[in-house]
């Protein structure tokens, strides 16, 4: 771990400390089938900032994610207990439909996966799924160019706004795939190794970006790279075999972990 | 496996040039899997010349084709004979849409089903009844046109006669139903399940899922089942025979009788005198359909395939 941080933010964004928490889980168990991927998991995200989950293959990271946006309920096999809460809304409660739960948790997947749609129309797809009203054509315009503008994707594709979006670059599209959650004004989202299919230069493009979006967005990442961990997060979770192992700043954690599982870990003794 | 070392030149060249069962295995192997597949090509080469021999002379020196293909009587028996096939393009036409008309919608809900909701257990049972409805024999479809649809019809719609266009369509479209469920199901598959994933993550619902994303990217898979479905109505013999009421008439609604290609070929074929211009007229009939077919199937690979590059 010799690389030092390229940027580390010295104060917490101020409306941090006030907002409710971005996403506060609660005795959260999970089974696929009869294997159980989560054990109890208390877990309690702050808003506006970067939140990075780390820990060795298969100790359900991407689980605990995707239980955010319970994406997970696609696999007829999953049973929850417990329950996880976005600013305050119990999203699992009997109220809580989880496509609007899907509207305001954005998340991005580990390849890159637009749709095979146009790049305008991949942006406007959540939109128009939840719009409860027909947006004039002049409104879609300027929520494509707004999307694109934060991903900063605007300039080089505005041109080819009706090309096949399969067609970018690998980075091109995972920032596309960040546009497309924003018209639908998410407060979290959620990113499951947005990097790991991207070379070094797309990287640290994506990073950048993510990094940009702080303060706008609460985002709770997945990463393997301890090195991305550090220097692009606030805080750091570690997990260990479905449970939540340690919760701290980032800093502290690298510098002085408490638990020894997590120094080893940190350390790459093992994972 | 542990081979001896070769401790001369000569007996590496030996060894070298031995020739081991799996070699003698693999010569065999890859000559029957050749004439394989030559012979697939040489029996549809062999079948063309075949009916096209037979009907070669009278085409060349007799018949005409504009009478063949728009012409609205045939005559063969009488003379001087016509060989006018307007009424059997005509009934084929109408029988085969109808087909259609019915399998399209049955099919792609059965797919969508199999392929989109159903699943574990379920889904495999579907699939395999699918598999056996395709393999119920023609001439038990005939039966059932008869027997069953035939008095369905003439008491729901009270028309006269029962074995018509409508009750001809009806069989069709059920025969053609299972091979398109199995095509279209296969279409919907080879979607990738990111897609779906995405899209559900973005909020979509299953159904919005199915019409936003899943069907437009399999349209050409499907399009190429809708063609092979026309083929194998285009192709039936028996069952029109039976349920169409084998009339030589253009239909003018689906309550008229009507005859098709097929059926006609089926029909007179025994009757007419080996070699004799109602013979050949025949064959040239056969003709006309096995370019038909050829060419929607052509077309259907064709869709697929430009599909794929792109
Ligand atoms: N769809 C599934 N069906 C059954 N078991 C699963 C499924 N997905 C994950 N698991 C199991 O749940 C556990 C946690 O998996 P998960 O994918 O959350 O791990 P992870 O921390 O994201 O690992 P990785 O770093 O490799 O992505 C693993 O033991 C895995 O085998
Ligand atoms: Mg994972």
């Amino acid at each position: 771990m010799v690389d030092l941080p390229k940027r580390r933010p010295d104060e917490v964004l101020v409306h941090a400390k006030e907002a409710p928490p971005a996403i506060e889980v609660a005795r959260l168990n999970l089974w696929y089938g009869k294997f159980q991927a989560l054990h109890d998991v208390d877990l309690t995200i702050k808003s506006g900032i970067v939140t990075a989950l780390i820990g060795p293959s298969g100790c359900g990271k991407s689980t605990l994610l995707r239980s955010c946006n319970r994406i997970n309920e696609r696999l007829g096999y999953v049973t929850t207990t417990g329950t996880i809460k976005v600013l305050g809304e119990d999203i699992y409660g009997e109220q809580a439909s989880r496509i609007q739960v899907r509207a305001h948790v954005g998340m991005v997947f580990q390849r890159p996966n637009p749709l095979p749609l146009s790049i305008r129309d991949n942006v406007l797809f959540g939109h128009r799924l939840h719009a409860t009203r027909h947006s004039s054509r002049a409104d879609e315009d300027g929520m494509v160019e707004q999307a694109l503008r934060e991903v900063l994707l605007w300039d080089r594709v505005k041109d080819r706004l009706q090309h096949k979006a399969t067609g970018l670059s690998l980075e091109e599209q995972q920032k596309l795939c960040i546009a497309r959650l924003l018209p639908t004004k998410p407060t979290v989202l959620l990113m499951d190794e947005p990097c790991s299919a991207l070379d070094p230069e797309a990287t640290s493009a994506v990073e950048d970006l993510i990094w940009d979006l702080r303060g706008h967005y609460s985002i709770l990442i997945v990463t393997h790279n301890m090195a991305q961990a550090r220097r692009a997060s606030d805080e750091c979770v570690f997990m260990l075999m479905g449970r939540v192992v340690e919760h701290s700043a980032t800093e502290a954690m690298f510098v002085s972990p408490q638990q020894q599982q997590t120094s080893d870990y940190i350390e790459g003794r093992f994972g | 496996m542990t081979r001896t070392p070769t401790s001369t030149h000569d007996s590496l060249a030996r060894e070298l040039a031995r020739r081991d069962a799996a070699w003698w295995r693999d010569l065999a192997a890859r000559l029957a899997v050749s004439i394989g597949g030559v012979s697939t090509i040489l029996f549809i080469v062999a079948i063309f010349a075949f009916i096209g021999s037979q009907g070669f002379e009278f085409a060349w020196n007799r018949l005409s084709w504009s009478e063949l293909f728009f012409g609205t009587r045939w005559e063969p028996t009488v003379s001087p004979p016509t060989y006018g096939a307007w009424a059997m393009i005509a009934g084929t036409a109408w029988i085969t849409a109808v087909a259609m008309l019915v399998a399209v919608p049955l099919s792609f809900c059965a797919a969508v089903y199999i392929g989109e909701f159903a699943t574990g257990r379920r889904r495999e049972w579907l699939k395999i009844l699918v598999e056996l409805l395709a393999a119920i024999p023609s001439v038990v479809w005939g039966v059932i046109g008869l027997q069953v649809f035939n008095p369905m019809i003439q008491s729901v719609f009270g028309v006269q006669i029962g074995l018509n266009v409508l009750n001809a369509g009806l069989i069709l479209g059920l025969m053609a139903a299972p091979i398109m469920t199995t095509l279209a199901e296969d279409a919907l598959k080879a979607v990738p399940d990111s897609y779906r994933e995405a899209a559900e993550a973005l909020g979509a619902t299953r159904w919005q899922v199915i019409y936003k994303v899943v069907l437009p990217h399999a349209r050409p898979g499907l399009s190429a089942a809708v063609l092979l479905g026309i083929g194998r109505a285009f192709g039936e013999t028996i069952a029109v025979l039976m349920a169409s009421g084998h009339t030589l008439m253009a239909p003018g609604s689906v309550f008229d009788s009507a005859a098709t290609l097929t059926a006609t070929i089926a029909a007179e074929l025994g009757e007419a005198a080996v070699d004799s211009d109602h013979y050949q007229a025949l064959f040239v009939l056969g003709l006309v359909l096995f370019f038909i077919t050829f060419a929607i199937n052509l077309l259907a690979d064709r869709i697929v395939r430009g599909r794929r590059r792109s």
